[in-house]
């Protein structure tokens, strides 16, 4: 494969859809949304028979710039390793999506965005979102765009939870699914996370009852939730390495200030994500994410992937221990049991939860050529 | 790609469009080879990470894990075959999955090698050594072979769990194996099923 030139998809624009008013849109947990934009990235061509669509769901704190380069950028999108001519999703035969989640900050709606009704930023007065609602808005966007069904739909964390919505809600628009780094629901642990996140937030006497915009942002509460999400995303082998106990600077006089290079390098991640994300958006969407459970609506596991017809491949990484592997593992028995064609890979990575977005050699290798099957499989034609 | 003997029966015993489940599938040349020829739907079920990589590159399904429960999930009688040919003697439990084997399969294929092996019997009989053969190429330190069965043992094996042998085949095949196999045979495969 070393003969195949390897490149970047370049300059790229995020885009806009806007869903009509007239089709005002129910929440899952019951509430609507009379307005909704969606933010949303393309790369690639879409064929003729427009049967070369992937769509890429993002996780907690991703947007829809997955690929590519924005005007001025330094850095890329946030997989942009897997993405362009020769990559994994390659753009010479698929056309890539990725729209930026509801709830969001980046483009789509979410509780930073104004409401046309009052004029003033929704704040608190969003409503309660979950992931089905997320994939909801992705499926009216692929409507927008006349995609009828996707090649394949893919996703590690959160992003893999959309996957998971998408095979329950969607089980005859899908050709496969690449749940990555996932679950089918959340544990007590999981949940335990994302709420001291929430309540750091809330805690922020700028926090205001989420009513802050305009005025001092909760930046601490904020930073504070992402400080923790870090350690959650690296292993303790990974923190190690990085860091061990190297000392910054002058250790003496001891003041509490960051002292150690891990609390220096916690500090500026917390710093930087505060110039990058909404606070509440953090409330909403690990919300979201705490109430996914593809079992809820009363149907079984069983019933649900049954009615799939999808292939499946599930990876996994083996320092992951905030979705660790065993819950891949129950994503795998549930395809077993349904007698799907399925693929499942632990991969032997020591980056923890965040490899999904590190180990792009071996995920390129099997995306690849899972994508590659299911082209083939499906006898799509060539593009033009 | 040659085509290895063992290879070429179970080629021949599996029955076209078939579901085959592969234990210890390795790097997925006989599901390649099963699909090629006889149009089956496959899976596989692998420990080793870098023999994923390549199924994956053929376009096989496989499963990453420890075929020691890698069978728990599966509904009984899912499968038309599963083929568990040069692994059993690697497994912990070769008792467990040959049971698993035979719920989730209608048929079994097993493939082994013969401990009791003529130049195997001279070596540990007459040198007092652990036998290395064709068919047990490892040393004592460095063999991934956990258990050590004879032709004659999986035959008792099969008669005491009232399994039925609906076939069985020998390496290599001539005159001697067929008329000897438990002296001859440096290996075996059989078919077996329940009923």
């Amino acid at each position: 494969m070393n003969s195949l030139r390897c490149e970047s998809v370049g300059l790229v624009e995020t885009q806009y859809f806007k869903l009509q008013k007239q089709e005002k849109f129910h929440l899952a947990l019951g509430g609507q949304l009379n307005y909704i934009d969606i933010a949303y990235e393309t790369y690639g061509k879409l064929n003729n028979d427009k049967s070369n669509a992937i769509l890429i769901c993002h996780a907690l704190s991703g947007n829809a710039h997955v690929g590519g380069y924005h005007q001025g950028d330094k850095k890329p999108g946030w997989w942009d390793a897997m993405i362009g001519k020769g990559r994994a999703l390659d753009t010479d035969k698929y056309f890539v999506i990725c729209s930026n989640v509801l709830g969001g900050c980046k483009g789509t709606t979410g509780p930073i965005s104004i409401n046309p009704d009052t004029n003033q930023p929704y704040g608190l007065s969003f409503p309660i979102i979950t992931i089905k609602d997320m994939v909801n808005v992705q499926y009216q966007l692929l409507k927008y765009l006349g995609i009828k069904k996707l090649l394949s739909v893919i996703g590690g964390s959160m992003g893999g939870m959309q996957v998971l919505q998408w095979m329950a809600l969607f089980p005859e628009k899908i050709l496969s699914a690449i749940p990555i780094s996932t679950t089918l629901k959340h544990t007590a642990q999981q949940i335990a996370f994302n709420e001291i996140g929430r309540q750091a937030i809330m805690a922020d006497p700028n926090w205001k009852g989420g009513f802050y915009y305009g005025k001092s942002i909760p930046a601490k509460g904020l930073a504070l939730a992402r400080m923790l999400g870090h350690i959650t995303y690296m292993s303790e082998k990974s923190m190690e390495d990085k860091f061990g106990r190297q000392r910054k600077g002058q250790p003496y006089p001891f003041r509490f200030n960051a002292d150690f290079e891990v609390e220096n390098y916690l500090h500026y991640k917390g710093d930087k994500f505060v110039e990058r994300f909404d606070a509440n958006s953090y409330l909403y969407i690990t919300k979201a994410m705490d109430l996914f459970d593809i079992t809820a609506s009363g149907k079984t596991l069983d019933d649900i992937f049954r009615r799939l017809n999808a292939k499946i491949l599930v990876i996994a990484f083996k320092s992951d221990w905030l979705y660790p592997i065993h819950q891949s593992k129950e994503i795998v028995k549930a395809c077993k049991r349904a007698g799907l064609q399925t693929t499942f890979c632990e991969i032997a990575s020591e980056y923890g939860h965040d490899a999904f977005l590190l180990e792009i050699e071996e995920q390129s290798h099997l995306i690849s050529n899972f994508l590659k099957t299911v082209y083939k499989e499906n006898k799509i034609k060539p593009l033009l | 790609m040659i085509i290895p003997d063992d290879y070429k029966i179970i080629v021949e015993i599996i029955k076209e469009g078939s579901s085959v489940l592969d234990l210890g599938c390795g790097n997925g040349d006989l599901l390649s080879v099963l699909i090629e020829k006889k149009g089956i739907k496959g899976q596989g079920i692998e420990i080793d990470e870098g023999a994923i990589y390549s199924c994956v590159a053929k376009g096989l399904n496989v499963f990453h894990d420890d075929l020691d429960n890698g069978l728990i999930d599966y509904s009984d009688l899912s499968f038309d075959y599963i083929i568990i040919n040069q692994t059993l003697q690697e497994l912990r439990n070769p008792h467990v999955v040959l049971k698993e084997a035979l719920r989730v399969g209608i048929h079994a294929i097993v493939g082994f090698p013969n401990f009791a092996y003529w130049r195997a019997r001279f070596q540990l009989f007459f040198l007092g050594k652990a036998p290395v053969t064709p068919s047990l190429p490892h040393k004592w330190y460095d063999t991934p072979n956990l258990h050590f069965l004879s032709i004659s043992d999986f035959t008792d094996y099969c008669s005491e769990n009232g399994i039925k042998i609906k076939k069985v085949y020998f390496f290599p095949s001539n005159l001697l194996t067929t008329l000897r196999p438990n002296i001859f045979a440096l290996s075996a495969i059989f078919l077996i099923s329940n009923k």
